[in-house]
């Protein structure tokens, strides 16, 4: 199920502007990464070029090399639609699709997709329900609009959502901002389980969330307002908050700047 | 640090005199009464110049009475709100007096009869006859525009919306605004050197479609833009981080999102073209006899028939020509109503 992901030289453009520049990182599978930083230094932005989203945004591209399992996600011939089915993501603002019942937002990747048997919808359905946490708050109302739920299970529709497809990967950029405590923990206990099946990469601002989930954490920072950002390090979630090798880390975790 | 007492013995100053409610009313109310009496005092003719009268008595009246008891500031927040009022009114009455006087003068000759009968062996001057071959031509004809502008509108939004980017999009965005300011017997004069002169194809129904598609699909266009622009990015994106390829997300999510507002945009186009003469006038050519067939031969269509009526210039015509607008203003508005039912019933929901 679960694939390793190996970056190497990456630097991502919007436009002339320089987003983020020369990463490399490798993502262990079956494991939790966070991405940290002060706002503005690219973590979303490298997180969208993990499943080549980066280029959906007018003017986006990207260098270097992606590799899920030793094959190049950019290289010539390598469908983006492909990539992203293998390799989910969930928003920072949950954004059920507003014309479904929380059924059909479930099911939405299924048949969109228009590769499923009728009979295993709703197995797939419940299955990934069930995987987020959501199943027996929602079971008795799966035809109701997706919208009425609160944002916490909006939240955790979502990412039934995009687990329904069953990716190798799924990422998470900032999925708990716009969520309350309770939610969040609710979240979190699902990053738990979830990854002993999948890949995960989750984005965050909020460093005890980090220091909660993840097994590896990388800091990224930018220079200067303007200058693309970079990642100064990557190393195991404890070390990184007890003692990261760059100074630079420190003085962010600790709060002295950012 | 002073320490201010709390308990302050000046009067207060959050309240003050204010007028009564229903001030505003009786403001009105005297306001009219006054330029009544100074409509029939100065012995004015015109109606009109005792409503301006009154308009302008009740905003100075307005302002006079809530300054000398409220105070300036008060006084000003009511002259801005009675002055919309009245733009309110000035705005309304033409409208209301419109729909009456249709109402009122359409009901004589208005009955099934009227809406199953063609004018095929009835004299301009004698009673009886109807609209049935109108009907039929405007529906066909406007049948025919909708379906030749409303994929072209919809898939040229789309293109401007999803795909459109550089000098192409902006070509196409500034034809669409030069379309939208084409009078309507110009569109009709193309066709008619087009259609007709050029390829010698004859008068038809289906001319006239081709005009009036040509005034719809800006309108569409323009609308189903605005519509698609409204629909969150985070839903194409939400939908692309599933492996939806983005023709399937442009079809099963953003269009559906917007359905309602697009289904409204489109009434409003077809709302707009219906009451179109002159170019049905140019190429269609109008009959008093029933012809089905849109693509051969003369058709009538409503507002043709209204001008034909009209222009008979006879007690009866007169009455048929209210009556056939009275039928006009209700399939406008019949759509109208469908296109909010539509709206409301594709809306994204939001109940629990």
């Amino acid at each position: 199920m679960a694939k390793r992901i190996d970056v190497s030289g990456l630097t991502a453009y919007y436009g002339a502007h320089r987003a983020i520049e020369d990463i490399s990182m490798t993502v262990e599978p079956r494991s939790v990464t966070a991405f940290i930083g002060p706002s503005g230094c690219g973590k979303s932005t490298f997180l969208r070029t993990l499943n080549r989203m980066h280029e959906v945004t007018p003017g986006g591209r990207v260098e270097g090399k992606v590799l899920l399992d030793d094959e190049d996600l950019y290289g010539t011939g390598v469908d983006p639609v492909a990539v992203r089915r293998t390799i989910g993501m969930v928003f920072q603002r949950p954004n059920p699709f507003p014309t479904m019942s929380i059924f059909d937002n479930v099911a939405a990747g299924l048949r969109l997709n228009g590769s499923y048997k009728k009979s295993e919808l709703n197995d797939v359905v419940e299955k990934s329900l069930k995987g987020a946490n959501l199943w027996n708050e929602v079971k008795d109302r799966l035809n109701k609009p997706g919208s009425g739920l609160s944002g916490g299970q909006q939240q955790r529709l979502c990412i039934a959502r995009a687990i329904a497809v069953e990716p190798q990967v799924l990422l998470m950029d900032e999925p708990c901002s716009a969520l309350d405590p309770i939610s969040t923990l609710a979240i979190e206990d699902l990053i738990g389980e979830l990854k002993e099946r999948f890949t995960i990469v989750i984005v965050t601002h909020n460093m005890q969330q980090a220091a909660r989930v993840s097994d590896r954490t990388a800091f990224f920072n930018l220079s200067a307002v303007g200058q693309p950002g970079r990642l100064i390090e990557i190393d195991d979630t404890e070390r990184i908050f007890s003692n990261p090798s760059v100074q630079a880390t420190e003085d962010y975790i600790s709060g002295r700047f950012g | 640090m002073s320490t201010a007492p709390l308990t302050d013995k000046r009067p207060s100053t959050l309240r003050g005199a204010s007028l009564p409610k229903w001030s505003p009313w009786a403001i009105a109310a005297g306001s009219v009464a006054l330029a009544v009496g100074i409509g029939l005092a100065a012995a004015l003719d015109s109606k009109v110049q005792w409503g301006l009268i009154a308009a302008l008595l009740f905003v100075f009246g307005t302002y006079g009475i809530a300054a000398r008891v409220e105070g300036r500031r008060q006084a000003k927040d009511r002259v801005a709100t009675s002055l919309v009022w009245v733009c309110f009114i000035v705005a309304v009455v033409p409208l209301a007096s419109l729909i009456w006087e249709t109402v009122k003068r359409g009901v004589k000759a208005f009955d099934l009869y009227f809406l199953s009968h063609s004018m095929g062996v009835v004299a301009d001057n004698e009673p009886g006859g109807g609209i049935y071959h109108a009907l039929l031509g405007t529906l066909e004809q406007v049948g025919i525009a909708t379906l030749i502008s409303v994929p072209i509108g919809v898939l040229t939004a789309i293109y401007l919306v999803e795909y459109g980017r550089g000098k192409l999009a902006r070509a196409v965005t500034f034809f669409v605004d030069v379309m939208t300011g084409v009078p309507s017997i110009v569109a009709g004069l193309f066709i008619l050197s087009f259609w007709i002169l050029i390829l010698d194809m004859g008068y038809s129904g289906f001319a006239g479609a081709l005009a009036l598609s040509i005034l719809m699909m800006p309108v569409v266009v323009r609308s189903t833009e605005e519509m698609l622009k409204l629909v969150p990015n985070e839903l194409r994106e939400a939908s692309l981080a599933l492996g939806v390829p983005k023709w399937r997300t442009i079809i099963k999510v953003v269009l559906p999102t917007s359905i309602g507002g697009i289904t409204t945009g489109v009434m409003l186009a077809v709302a707009r073209i219906t009451g179109e003469t002159a170019p049905v006038l140019l190429l269609v050519w109008g009959t008093n006899f029933i012809n089905n067939n849109p693509f051969s031969g003369p058709q009538a269509s409503l507002p043709l028939y209204i001008y034909r009526q009209y222009s008979a210039g006879t007690e009866v015509a007169y009455d048929r020509a209210w009556a056939a607008a009275l039928a006009l203003i209700a399939f406008v508005m019949i759509l109208n109503l469908a296109a909010r039912g539509i709206a409301r019933w594709k809306a994204p929901k939001t109940g629990r």
